[in-house]
């Protein structure tokens, strides 16, 4: 599978820098090393989900409990967790570091993801969710952290987009 | 029975434990019986309650968590059941009080009217421990039950579809969310 491997434990290995302790994820292509990190690594704890907007819940209760948290997801995931990114996370001022892939964007093959990645980047916007790009290995680690650090200050969501570049090496 | 009645009958337990409520009803009778920082409305977002409290269940195992859920919001999300029995938090116990319909928002009638079991879900979904009351004394007890076991629960109450006159209370929403954080941060130990 082309994912790349080693860009998955570059993120994995920032998430945990930055403390991250709870990673709660749905099952999409380019995250399959990020979830089998997530569950092997004694260090993070990752909550399976039946839907993407569970994980809001999930991550506002972690927070409130004092534990720092990720949400791995696809766009189609963050589409479908809309109203609890907005009447949860962002009413609540709960800071969701949200890791998106960015699917059905340039170089996509699958048709039915296109739709999703027309969209993803305008409805980020519109929710005013600040958003930047993940895709050169050389920028992972200081992005997430500071993408973190936004989402704590102004106690909000913020989004990475996670790019075919960083993700699959097949492109 | 009246959810009032049996939020009043359990409110020495619920006193001592983190509670998570949902909107509307719920969250305004248990703010009339007493505000305590230990406890939290999810004043929207809903079916999130039992997430959010899976969320602190699990950062925070030596506490006790009770979800306060209601028929219409958990019909919103049934597949976070599955999620709850997944990762079985034995210190989670999540009440679902069950009156057959959408009462803030004019009454219509939920699914568990014409014959949804909410319990029959949760036990289907793998939720070790399920019940269907229907009286006060029921409620009372097996909620003892729940908290004596220590381990995943679902309590489905059938309660009467009436509710408090208004829904907004004086207590801000991020006031009650960073004095329920802080409280968590301040807690140590088990509260039970």
């Amino acid at each position: 599978m082309p994912v790349s491997f080693t860009n998955s434990r570059l993120i994995h290995e920032a998430l945990k820098a930055c403390g991250v302790r709870v990673i709660s994820a749905l099952p999409e292509t380019w995250l399959v090393h990020l979830i089998r990190f997530a569950e092997d690594d004694p260090a993070t704890t990752l909550v399976r989900l039946a839907k993407e907007e569970e994980g809001v819940g999930v991550s506002a209760g972690a927070h409130l409990a004092g534990v720092k948290s990720a949400m791995l997801m696809q766009n189609h995931g963050f589409l479908a967790s809309i109203n609890g990114i907005v009447s949860c996370a962002q009413l609540y001022r709960i800071p969701l570091l949200m890791l998106i892939s960015h699917r059905g964007w340039f170089g996509e093959k699958d048709p039915w993801q296109t739709e999703g990645g027309l969209v993803t980047e305008s409805l980020l916007d519109a929710l005013r969710i600040p958003r930047q790009p993940l895709t050169a290995p050389d920028h992972v680690a200081r992005r997430i952290a500071e993408a973190q650090t936004l989402a704590y200050s102004a106690s909000r969501p913020v989004a990475l987009l996670l790019g075919r570049e960083l993700m699959w090496e097949d492109a | 029975m009246k959810r009032l009645d049996a939020l009043r009958a359990v409110y020495p337990q619920l006193e001592q434990r983190i509670v998570v409520t949902i909107m509307g009803a719920v969250a305004a009778e248990l703010q009339s019986l007493g505000h305590r920082p230990n406890f939290f409305y999810l004043q929207h977002a809903m079916g999130l309650a039992s997430s959010l409290g899976l969320g602190i269940a699990l950062s925070r195992p030596e506490l006790p968590v009770v979800v306060l859920d209601g028929d219409g919001s958990l019909l919103m999300n049934l597949g976070g059941l599955t999620t709850l029995a997944r990762y079985r938090p034995r210190n989670l116990v999540h009440v679902v009080f069950d009156n057959e319909s959408l009462l803030s928002v004019g009454g219509f009638p939920t699914a568990t009217s014409t014959g949804s079991d909410l319990a029959g879900i949760a036990a289907a979904a793998g939720v070790p421990r399920t019940a269907t009351v229907r009286t006060l004394d029921e409620f009372t007890a097996a909620l003892g039950e729940a908290f004596a076991a220590g381990d995943l629960t679902t309590l489905v109450a059938k309660v009467e579809a009436v509710g408090p006159a208004a829904f907004v209370t004086d207590l801000s929403l991020l006031e009650n969310r960073y004095q329920f954080q802080r409280f968590l941060r301040d807690k140590k130990g088990s509260a039970s």
